[in-house]
């Protein structure tokens, strides 16, 4: 479940580079962005010149017993407490809306990416890898643009005015208060990058332990029903102690990280004071002069303590950028189409589906396996409806996803009334072949949407035609009819009553190639033989290959195929077959027949 | 002070929000994988009649809070460490002193040293600079060390709290997890435990250090120059003003933005777990569509989140650098009056900006302390549930089996036990009847066969004899004993059931068989596998029994998976067999293989058999026909068959679509 997928190819960027990739969708905001960090200048600056102001003040003013001298140095001081106030709100006002549009676009683009890529991409890289890239990478990428992006320049600029300044006011004294700068900026650099490895450790931890969680929530029947919560128990005991490790881990890092973060400025600012007092007791410098020196040095602590993290997150950033892009560098499953044909018809001739040599493995397979499919021949005559029947494993669910090509065999044809499938576009292949999945899977959606999904066209009329061919009469019962929402957000239904509502999607609006992969699997013996009745007078005159694994589902079909060793290994009817092939026998009695 | 001040706090409410967020995905993804079970049958009560009582339930918190019960939670989790809480909280409270006590030497190097310096004298100066020298060295290994042992007591606590959750939803009855759904159950031991762990690890230590800096502040400034600090203390009032409107703006913003990036998390996920079904049915553009809906409203609160912040924070630092202005400005004409000496203005410049420093954290530290209250709540709340099916306070043990062996499946046939329902009856929390009263008896080594159609009550019959509910009336009785005065563990090694689900743990496929008895060779491991007829597909896959099935076994078909439940109830060799639905997925050969296993290595055991399919029936002794919670025909399969009723005709119409 947490296992990443293997790596694109890509070698190891750098961080710059591969931040850089964010540019085409951060270009559309870029004035923003100059704006905000603009804004962000000018608060800064306006922060780092109170102290000198109030220099001014106690200089002036102040030591002259000279309160109407006061009143200019007041004047300035509200207008830069304005400034910087007002600054610090409008860069973040400037960004707010633009940069959460940038995440909008990207994970727009993201999941548009992902719904077209083959269904093989899919087969390797986890739903949880993919929506960690849509949630929690974006949000990365977003809070970059806001923060690192801009304090990265601000702060550089801020840390080397503010070195200006304390130069200009008392140079023995900023190099005093300078010289922890670059120890600390280290520092903490490698403290954040030690620190967000560690956290991430914590993260992966914490995901196997909420996979234990999980695991012992949706298998509780069986742990229940085996008494097995003990062992449960100590996985997850000992999983929760590996956390607290990495978590005790984390504080030390975070220990040491704070104590450098409080300790060498505060050392470096007690030995400023130290010598300060001496020059001012010797005149060397004024005492407005050390305090607005005290008040810079502490106002340069921010900018040099969040270097460090900033770079650590600017890196967090890059990785970000890397995965998103893994996902958008991959070809789209259409990028080496050559359609040649987007007629109306699939073909011209009335041939009906043939299958011709088709080879077919899975890419992940391990290398000394066989091909699954090792050279399949098969032809369902126009209006034929074909049962495909073979062991368990024999790649029956595999040769029906070849049709709408959610596979591509590695070798052979298919033909659907004499095309070839591949020179017609996905769109139109997959509008002619309509398919009802082994695993009946609804959306988020009325039930009505998710009948329809099979054609988008058909009217009211068809769509209680197709409810009534899958025995979906329960629909009417439900609260708000075919207008109830089903799937994951609305109501919950049956395993038998998902699979009678796939069933009415894969016949709706009458298609021409029907694929039905064990249809009736979850019915119950009544539905069963009522969904048959009905079933047939649909495949009378549809082109049908209907996977199964009963008896009764093969009696749907006119012929039967046998799929053995990768090959279709005797095609006929139920009753030729029963007669003539011990195997068949075999697989729809379960009685074992000699060799 | 600047914005970046902003920036850590930030970042620690950003990695909440994604710990958040990463829970959440697990939450849609276990509910996306909760969805994919068939449901329950008895939450069907007929199959024409849509689900209401369960999807009622999963909408609302139904489990009332004791009120009390977070705050004696917490208590109870606490008292162990108090000593070293006391401690921990004595460490910051000096860290602090010391870390505060900074611009106060710097007032006093002033205004003292200085003269003395001049006068030729560097004895203050040098205490003064070794004060402050000592003062950030105490502060530094203090800090150190509180963030160390503060680490240890938290992560002591979270420990904890996680092992109660856990042992509790594993000790809580199997009706309660049908209703309280187990993506909610998920989200207590993971979402929620982080938020209290935010809370612990950033919150309560920040709170700590931010009341005690605001404390130590006031109380300075009240000592160097009482006026002077009466009114800086009084910047509290607008400043705690503005926190409120933002903490009540950004409730609201927050609520928006979580339900937005669950629409976004459901939807992706749905699309990307149905991959096969969007692709098949063009679904690409409709969805984008779709998809656009939820992912604008989350960018929309998104922005709204960052308007309300900048607002804040603007508004604050306004209110701040104004209040800041006046002060010194007030303070610079009592130094100019000669009222107050320029030392203690500069500690009250110095000062005054650190004051106003933990303004934003503050109100990040609303947030998480809310969030985790809440979760706290919710936490408690599953922590004071009791089980409903809870383990015997006196057990009371099985009477001895002469042949019982508790090693392999063995060739001997060993006798299965005696089940008696004696008048049971049993009934929903909501009053609802599922199984009026009835009593019946299946002798030891007999094979039942339960049919009917489905909400006819047979699964309830069968999770009763696993006493995975308790019946609401009589008793059930295994040899003679009630089900609810056996131990756990006794019970488990008694009966086992083996249902339609096939969820496979993480973990080898062997692994996974051995769950039916821990510490079982691979030999016992193949050859439960063997009898099940399961050998073949397992070593079929890239690394045979040792595949590790999340990584792997995404083509491992249902049938394949109920296979290896089947392998698992027969290492675990019980004396009584149930099997609901547990053949539903395999083809005719697989359910032979099945078959065949229960004549040979099961014989003698006693079995109940639940099952839409009539082949199932064939190696019964015995056929019970059930119909809306009553037994309504009972006899052996010859007999059903040769009569006239229900059974009779649905066996006659199935062995038609045989030929």
């Amino acid at each position: 479940m947490t296992e990443s997928p293997p790596p694109a190819h890509s070698p190891k960027r750098s961080t710059v580079r591969s931040l850089l990739r964010i540019w085409p969708y951060a270009r559309p905001i870029r004035w923003y962005l100059v704006g905000s960090t603009s804004a962000a200048m000018v608060a800064s600056l306006a922060g780092l010149l109170i102290p000198l102001v109030l220099k001014q003040i106690v200089d002036g003013p102040v030591s002259h017993h000279d309160a109407a001298g006061l009143w200019w140095p007041a004047a300035l001081l509200l207008v830069l407490g304005l400034a910087e106030a007002l600054f610090f709100g409008v860069r973040r006002w400037l960004l707010a809306r633009p940069l959460s549009g940038v995440e909008r676009v990207m994970r727009a683009d993201l999941y548009a990416r992902l719904q077209r890529l083959p269904v093989t991409f899919h087969d390797r890289w986890a739903s949880g890898q993919l929506l960690s890239r849509a949630t929690s990478d974006m949000f990365t990428i977003r809070l970059f643009l806001a923060f690192p992006l801009v304090f990265l320049i601000v702060n550089s600029m801020v840390f080397l005015v503010g070195i200006g300044i304390m130069f200009a006011l008392d140079w023995q004294l900023a190099v005093i208060a300078v010289l922890p700068a670059a120890p600390l900026i280290m520092l903490c650099s490698y403290f954040e990058r030690r620190y967000s490895a560690a956290a991430r450790l914590a993260q992966d931890q914490n995901g196997d332990l909420a996979t234990i969680v999980e695991e012992s929530v949706l298998g509780i029947r069986i742990l229940k029903a085996f008494g097995r919560h003990r062992t449960m128990a100590q996985r997850f005991r000992a999983q929760a102690r590996e956390l607290r490790g990495t978590e005790l881990n984390k504080a030390r890092l975070l220990a040491n990280l704070w104590a450098v973060i409080v300790g060498l400025p505060e050392l470096a600012l007690g030995t400023a004071l130290a010598v300060g007092v001496v020059q001012v007791a010797h005149d060397v410098t004024t005492a407005g002069t050390l305090v607005a020196f005290l008040s810079t040095a502490l106002a340069l602590r921010w900018p040099v303590e969040s270097l460090g993290w900033l770079l650590a997150y600017s890196n967090e950033a890059a990785t970000a950028t890397d995965r998103f892009f893994e996902v958008l560098d991959t070809p789209l499953a259409d990028a080496e189409d050559r359609v040649t044909s987007t007629g109306p018809g699939a073909g011209g001739s009335r041939d009906g589906i043939r299958f011709e040599g088709v080879r077919f493995r899975y890419p992940d397979a391990p290398a000394d396996t066989p091909d699954l499919l090792q050279g399949v021949d098969l032809h369902i005559r126009h209006g034929e409806t074909m049962a495909l029947v073979g062991n368990t494993g024999s790649g029956k669910t595999t040769m029906t996803a070849l049709l709408p090509r959610l596979y591509d065999p590695s070798a052979g044809r298919i033909t659907l009334d004499g095309a070839d499938i591949t020179a017609l576009s996905r769109a139109r292949l997959r509008e002619l072949v309509s398919v009802a999945f082994e695993e009946p899977t609804l959306f988020s959606a009325s039930v009505r949407e998710n009948v329809l999904m099979g054609a988008p066209e058909a009217n009211e009329e068809e769509l209680q035609r197709a409810l009534d061919v899958a025995q979906a009469q329960f629909v009417r019962a439900l609260p708000q009819g075919t207008d109830t929402q089903v799937g994951e957000q609305g109501l919950s239904l049956s395993g038998g009553q998902r699979q009678r509502l796939a069933l009415a999607r894969a016949v709706v609006g009458t298609p021409d190639f029907l694929v039905l992969d064990d249809p009736l699997s979850a019915l119950d013996v009544h539905t069963e033989a009522q969904v048959e009745r009905a079933l047939r007078r649909v495949l009378a005159d549809t082109t049908a290959l209907v996977v199964a694994h009963r008896p009764s589902t093969v009696l749907l079909a006119d012929r039967v195929a046998m799929l053995v060793d990768g090959r279709i290994a005797a095609v006929g009817t139920h009753h030729e077959l029963l007669e003539t092939s011990p195997a068949y026998r075999e697989l729809m009695s379960g009685e074992r027949v000699p060799a | 002070m600047s914005d970046t001040g902003t920036v850590l706090t930030e970042r620690q409410l950003t990695e909440r929000q994604l710990t958040d967020r990463q829970s959440n995905t697990t939450e849609a993804a276990v509910e996306a994988e909760t969805l994919d079970e068939a449901l329950v049958e008895e939450q069907l009560p007929d199959p024409a009649e849509p689900v209401a009582e369960p999807a009622a339930t999963a909408e609302g918190e139904d489990i009332p809070v004791p009120p009390g019960a977070p705050r004696a939670l917490l208590r109870s989790l606490m008292g162990p460490h108090r000593r070293r809480i006391v401690l921990a909280v004595l460490m910051i409270v000096l860290q602090q002193a010391a870390l505060q006590v900074g611009p106060l030497l710097v007032s006093i190097a002033i205004d003292r040293g200085i003269p003395a310096l001049r006068d030729h004298d560097a004895g203050p100066l040098i205490a003064v600079t070794a004060g402050y020298l000592g003062c950030a060295a105490v502060a530094t290994l203090l800090q150190r060390a509180f963030i160390r042992l503060s680490g240890l007591i938290n992560q002591d606590i979270l420990l904890e709290m996680r092992r109660r959750i856990f042992r509790h939803a594993q000790l809580l009855s199997l009706d309660f997890h049908e209703r309280y759904t187990s993506g909610r159950i998920i989200s207590r031991a993971t979402s929620d435990v982080d938020a209290v762990r935010e809370l612990l690890n950033e919150g309560l230590q920040e709170l700590l250090s931010v009341a005690l800096q605001i404390i130590y502040i006031s109380g300075l400034l009240l000592v160097l120059d009482w006026r002077l600090g009466l009114v800086s203390i009084a910047s509290a009032g607008p400043v705690f003003l503005l926190q409120r409107s933002y903490r009540i703006r950004s409730r609201e913003i927050y609520r928006r933005s979580r339900s937005a990036v669950a629409s976004v998390i459901v939807r992706f996920t749905e699309t990307m777990n149905g991959i096969r079904p969007v692709q098949a049915f063009r679904r690409e553009e409709a969805n984008d569509a779709s998809f656009a809906v939820p992912n604008a409203e989350y960018a929309k609160s998104n922005a709204d989140s960052s308007l309300s912040m900048a607002l804040f924070i603007a508004s604050a630092r306004l209110t701040a650098n104004l209040w800041i202005i006046g002060v010194v400005l007030w303070g610079a004409y009592l130094v100019a009056d000669r009222e107050l000496e320029l030392g203690v203005l500069a500690a009250f410049v110095l000062y005054l900006r650190r004051l106003f420093d933990p303004i934003d954290q503050l109100a990040m530290f609303v947030n998480s302390y809310q969030s985790a209250a809440a979760a706290l709540e919710k936490i408690a709340g599953l922590l004071a549930h009791e089980p409903s099916v809870p383990e015997p306070v006196e057990a009371v043990p099985l009477p001895e089996q002469p042949a019982q062996s508790e090693s392999a499946p063995s060739e001997t046939a060993l006798t299965g036990r005696e089940i008696v329902f004696d008048e049971v009856g049993f009934a929903y929390r909501t009053g609802k009847q599922v199984l009026p009263e009835f009593s019946l008896r299946i002798p030891a080594g007999q094979s039942v066969a339960v049919v009917g159609a489905t909400g006819a009550g047979k699964s309830t019959l069968a999770k009763l004899l696993a006493r995975f509910y308790d019946p609401t009336g009589g008793r059930v009785l295994l040899d003679g004993v009630d089900l609810r005065e056996l131990a756990t563990a006794e019970l488990r090694r008694g009966v086992v059931m083996v249902t339609q689900e096939s969820f496979l743990f993480s973990g080898t496929v062997a692994d996974n068989i051995a769950v039916g008895r821990p510490g079982a060779s691979r030999e016992d491991v193949e050859a439960a596998a063997k009898a099940i007829g399961a050998h073949a597909f397992i070593s079929a896959l890239p690394e045979g029994y040792d595949t590790d099935v999340r990584k792997r076994g995404g083509r491992i078909s249902a049938g394949q998976r109920q296979l290896v439940a089947f392998a698992r109830a027969l290492l675990a060799d019980p004396s009584v067999l149930i099997l609901d639905e547990a053949t539903s997925s395999l083809d005719v050969p697989g359910e032979r293989a099945v078959q065949e296993a229960m004549r040979t290595v099961l014989a003698g055991r006693t079995a109940v058999i639940i099952a839409h399919r009539l082949s199932t029936v064939e190696i019964a002794d015995r056929v019970l026909v059930m119909e809306q919670g009553r037994i309504v025909e009972d006899g052996s399969p010859s007999d059903l068959i040769a009569g006239t009723g229900r059974f009779s005709r649905l066996h006659e119409a199935w062995r038609d679509s045989l030929v």
